[in-house]
């Protein structure tokens, strides 16, 4: 028997990590992990509550993030490679403005 | 103790460790492989709180589709390790103390309106046979049918969106 607190208590230290990864480090790449940290985090708290009140409709809804999860990566990575052929460099501080 | 508490503890010790792994190496190509230690991590949960079909599909997609494309663009486009940017100084000591922030009030409001009545208990092995994965596709595809398209939809048009983003422009440039 594990109370399920515990579950979310693991699970909100896991968000405010990739919170602090999202708001201190530079590199977009590891902003993006940090943000998939942030969804993981979110879908054990999912995970946790569906076991709890023994429903299937916490499963599927971490099914479908994992899969927006998914499409997002696809077209973020695909940014990131099309910034780096403009500008040669991928550091996030000198990405202020709008114009290619 | 219960066998069960002490497996919890082990795997969340692991499952922080490489999350703050993942946020203090300095080499991109190191953070992507403690993400995926930490995803293995939270697809074991997944399997402790019963849900096998989702633990599968996060090692799968996650630690095996989503990770190699990071490691993928992180290789191609050699950002390992980049230079850190003097701009901001005063980002780091801002970001470390509203993340703190962040965690105190997530624990004070899991603190003030906690249910110690509700327990997850150990998956009985109904649990991991295929009846229990019948149960969730039926629900699946009868209550959830709709989400479930317009995620597809969604991901042709991440797939789209990508190929667009990248592709070489004939003639132009």
């Amino acid at each position: 028997m594990v109370p399920v607190d515990y579950y979310i208590a693991l699970s909100a230290i896991l968000f405010t990590i990739g919170t602090l990864g999202v708001l201190s480090r530079r590199n977009p790449l590891i902003i993006f992990m940090s943000i998939e940290l942030m969804l993981n985090a979110a879908n054990l708290a999912f995970v946790a509550f569906a076991s709890v009140y023994q429903t299937f409709s916490g499963q599927i809804f971490v099914f479908f993030v994992i899969a927006v999860a998914a499409a997002e990566v696809a077209v973020g990575l695909a940014l990131i490679v099309e910034i780096f052929k403009t500008r040669k460099n991928i550091n996030i501080d000198e990405m202020n403005s709008l114009k290619g | 103790m219960s066998s069960e508490l002490i497996v919890f503890l082990v795997l969340s010790l692991v499952a922080i460790a490489t999350a703050l792994g993942m946020l203090f190496s300095q080499n991109a190509v190191y953070s992507a492989l403690f993400l995926v230690l930490n995803f293995v991590t939270v697809a074991v949960f997944y399997l402790l709180l019963g849900a096998p079909f989702i633990a599968m599909s996060q090692i799968t997609v996650y630690a095996g589709a989503i990770m190699v494309l990071f490691l993928f663009v992180i290789m191609l486009l050699g950002a390992e390790n980049l230079a850190p940017s003097k701009n901001l100084p005063w980002q780091k000591p801002l970001a470390r103390l509203l993340s703190v922030i962040l965690a105190v009030e997530a624990i004070y409001l899991l603190f003030s309106r906690a249910r110690t009545d509700l327990a997850v208990t150990a998956p009985d092995a109904s649990l991991n046979t295929m009846d229990s994965l019948r149960d969730m596709a039926m629900s699946l595809f009868n209550q959830y049918l709709l989400p479930f398209e317009v995620t597809s939809i969604l991901l042709l048009v991440a797939m789209v969106g990508a190929i667009v983003l990248t592709r070489q422009e004939k003639g132009g440039k």
